[in-house]
């Protein structure tokens, strides 16, 4: 995999009047509120280290006050550590003096805020270029792309509006719009969507995946909702305490969370949901390789199953059973296997997620071929491993 | 007896102590201003010339002219026919009672001192909401100043620069600035410190954020500590004519020492009527231009 876009080492933040001298104690092992008592001093992040790859979603999930705000406002320094290295596609933030942090800030991320953070004096269209006129670019260039931006989100037609005439899930829209509008190459997200009601929140998280296909940015997503990280994600911090207790893709957080505290968080996940059939498939066992119905049915008496998946080197054909295989051998065990040796089983994409498949897998008796776009099969999905995934961690 | 005499009268300092503690004092001080008043009462000559070409402009140009200017200026700041009606209305009704050139005297003074407290009163403002030890550093001094009787520290105003229209705006502007600083530090703090730090990571500087952020989104608060300045200066106007300053405190002042009621309640309804022109004035301006911010701004 290539270099990392943005690395963190042994990052701490400690709020208070003195805060190096407590970093050894944090080192030390004592808990939060022990140094809190002791010290009067906050901790607020203990010991990060992450890398975040170019072009993925990134998210950080925890409850509240686990120091998720204070970890993504290290990203462009409006928060300096205590102690650590943030590095920036090669460059050390900390190195940079206030005029190159401003320069960075201005072209290198951008930030989404929870409760929106629009100027209120300025109009739809001037909150949007804002990042440009901060640039000082002309104004004519700056506002013809803040309204295509606008158009982008969705929003055309109310350049002239101003925020307060809004309704929230269309001022996030301009908040999302004038992140956009400074092509910044970094997306910082602090729960974006949570002020958000269900619906509207659904409908932006839709909206990113969608803007995301096409930019391909990276995006630093902060949620305490699991469900949305899970369905955003490419990879998934977990924090607690201002502590990293689990960092994954969403698969692995969800099927093997490695304490409590992440095991609680994902108890509640509707994972059908949120899982998808590439998951939870198990290796097509019985591939029938051979084309005559003689040798097919050979092959097929090796395998434990009275079922097998026919593959030619166009790929996956479809699921002959034992049964009819015998019936047809009686008639001529040359002729080749045919379309009508075929079982009326639909096969699933490895893409889809289980809640869709559900119904398909409980009504066949056998697994369910998995086939990917190009037509290979890629496994198999039987009514057992869904009882096991949807059974929770402790089956596993 | 002597040794217990404390208990019953307050153990103070000796008499001749005090009153040499009081003559070293004024005496330095009349030393001071003897060989620095002329330096600053030069330092404030340019104040003096433009206090005097105001108040000669006011009192020369025709009065019907000084009416259409003055309402002219309330239509553009307000947009209100009825407000401008009071305004032509209020002057009218002064000039008819023959007090003109008082009320200009005294619109030029206050003009001169409300301009001055903004001048100055938003930068220090500005610094106290920059650093709490500034707060703490100016916040005491502007308890003084709105406490202190005004009497007091108009002697050494007096003693420096004498009796005139510069030590009366000094007066005055000692008196009316600290609604002015208060108001911009409060209202500088209260600014969203969500849309402040969108501005931040957007990579607005110091100056951008002060000027597209802070001070916009203060205005509201910043416009209500200028109100309350003008309103304390033109109270301030009847103890300013005491030295020397002309204009509608000085006919109140000869009408206390000489029992001339009629006299006092006129002029005093002439500053009242100042009074409300500055206010809604300045209050309907302010409501004008940030009728957008209502829903947002702390929210
Ligand atoms: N300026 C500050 N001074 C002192 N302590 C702070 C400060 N900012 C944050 N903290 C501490 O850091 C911890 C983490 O705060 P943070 O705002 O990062 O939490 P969060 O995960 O974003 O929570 P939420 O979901 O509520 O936004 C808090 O427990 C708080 O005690
Ligand atoms: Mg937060």
């Amino acid at each position: 995999m290539a270099d990392p876009l943005i690395q963190i080492e042994g990052l701490y933040k400690i709020f208070g009047d003195d805060p190096l001298s407590v970093v050894p104690l944090v080192k030390e092992g004592k808990s939060k509120d022990d140094i809190l008592a002791e010290t009067g001093h906050a901790v607020g992040l203990k010991d990060i280290n992450l890398s975040i790859h170019r072009g993925k979603i990134y998210v950080i999930m925890g409850l509240s006050g686990s120091g998720k705000s204070t970890l993504i406002r290290h990203f462009n320094r409006l928060i300096d550590p205590t102690q650590g290295r943030i590095m920036v596609d090669g460059v050390d933030v900390m190195t940079l003096s206030q005029d190159e942090l401003e320069q960075f800030r201005r072209h290198k991320m951008s930030m989404v805020f929870q409760r929106f953070g629009l100027m209120p004096h300025h109009t739809v269209l001037e909150n949007v270029a804002y990042g440009l006129t901060i640039q000082k670019v002309e104004k004519t260039a700056r506002e013809k792309k803040a309204t295509e931006w606008l158009e982008t989100v969705g929003l055309g037609g109310y350049e002239k509006q101003y925020p307060s005439q809004l309704s929230g899930g269309q001022q996030q829209r301009v908040g999302l719009a004038r992140a956009l509008c400074t092509d910044a190459e970094i997306l910082l997200m602090d729960e974006a969507f949570s002020a958000l009601d269900p619906l509207i929140r659904s409908e932006m998280q839709d909206q990113l995946i969608e803007l995301q296909e096409k930019l391909h940015k990276t995006i630093i997503f902060i949620t305490h909702d699991l469900d949305e990280a899970l369905r955003l994600g490419d990879r998934i911090a977990i924090l607690k305490d201002g502590e990293l207790v689990q960092e994954g893709a969403p698969e692995e957080i969800l099927l093997s969370p490695k304490t409590d505290y992440v095991e609680a968080f994902v108890k509640d996940v509707n994972r059908a949901r949120a899982l998808t059939v590439e998951t939870v498939m198990k290796p097509a066992a019985c591939r029938i390789t051979e084309t005559t119905i003689g040798k097919a049915l050979e092959q097929m008496k090796t395998f434990s199953g009275d079922y097998g998946y026919h593959i030619s080197d166009d790929g996956y054909q479809g699921i002959i059973l034992q049964e009819t295989l015998e019936t047809a051998v009686k008639e001529d065990a040359n002729t080749e296997i045919c379309e009508k040796q075929y079982e009326d089983v639909s096969s699933i994409s490895p893409e889809s997620v289980i809640e869709e498949v559900i119904p398909e897998t409980l009504d066949t008796e056998y697994p369910l071929p998995v086939v990917n776009e190009e037509g290979d099969l890629q496994g198999q999905l039987s009514r057992a491993s869904l009882a096991q995934v949807l059974g929770g961690p402790h089956s596993i | 007896m002597s040794d217990a005499s404390w208990l019953t009268k307050f153990p103070q300092m000796d008499r001749s102590d005090l009153l040499s503690i009081k003559k070293t004092l004024d005496g330095g001080f009349r030393e001071f201003s003897r060989s620095y008043g002329d330096y600053i009462e030069s330092f404030f000559d340019p104040l003096l010339y433009f206090l005097v070409w105001l108040e000669k402009l006011l009192l020369q140009s025709p009065w019907w002219l000084v009416i259409i200017v003055v309402t002219a200026i309330v239509f553009s700041a307000t947009r209100s026919w009825k407000l401008c009606l009071s305004v032509v209305f209020a002057f009218l009704v002064i000039g008819y009672f023959g007090m003109w050139d008082n009320t200009m005297r005294t619109l030029s003074i206050i003009t001169v001192c409300t301009l001055l407290s903004i001048a100055l009163g938003i930068p220090i403002g500005i610094l106290m909401a920059r650093s709490d030890r500034m707060q703490s550093f100016v916040t005491p001094i502007l308890d003084i100043m709105q406490t202190m009787p005004a009497f007091v520290y108009l002697i050494p105003v007096v003693m420096l620069l004498g009796i005139g229209k510069v030590p009366g705006v000094i007066a005055v502007i000692i008196y009316a600035i600290p609604p002015v600083i208060r108001l911009t530090n409060l209202g500088i703090r209260l600014v969203d410190k969500e849309v402040l730090e969108a501005a931040t990571a957007f990579g607005a500087s110091r100056s951008q954020r002060l000027w597209g952020v802070q001070l916009p989104l203060a205005m509201p608060t910043i416009m209500a500590g200028i109100n309350q300045t003008i309103m304390m200066a033109l109270a301030m106007v009847v103890i300013a004519s005491m030295i020397g300053v002309k204009g509608l405190g000085q006919p109140v002042l000869k009408s206390i020492t000489n029992q001339y009621f009629t006299l006092g309640l006129f002029n005093g309804l002439a500053i009242v009527a100042l009074a409300i022109i500055f206010d809604r004035v300045s209050q309907a301006y302010a409501k004008r231009s940030q009728r957008h911010m209502g829903g947002n701004q702390h929210g």
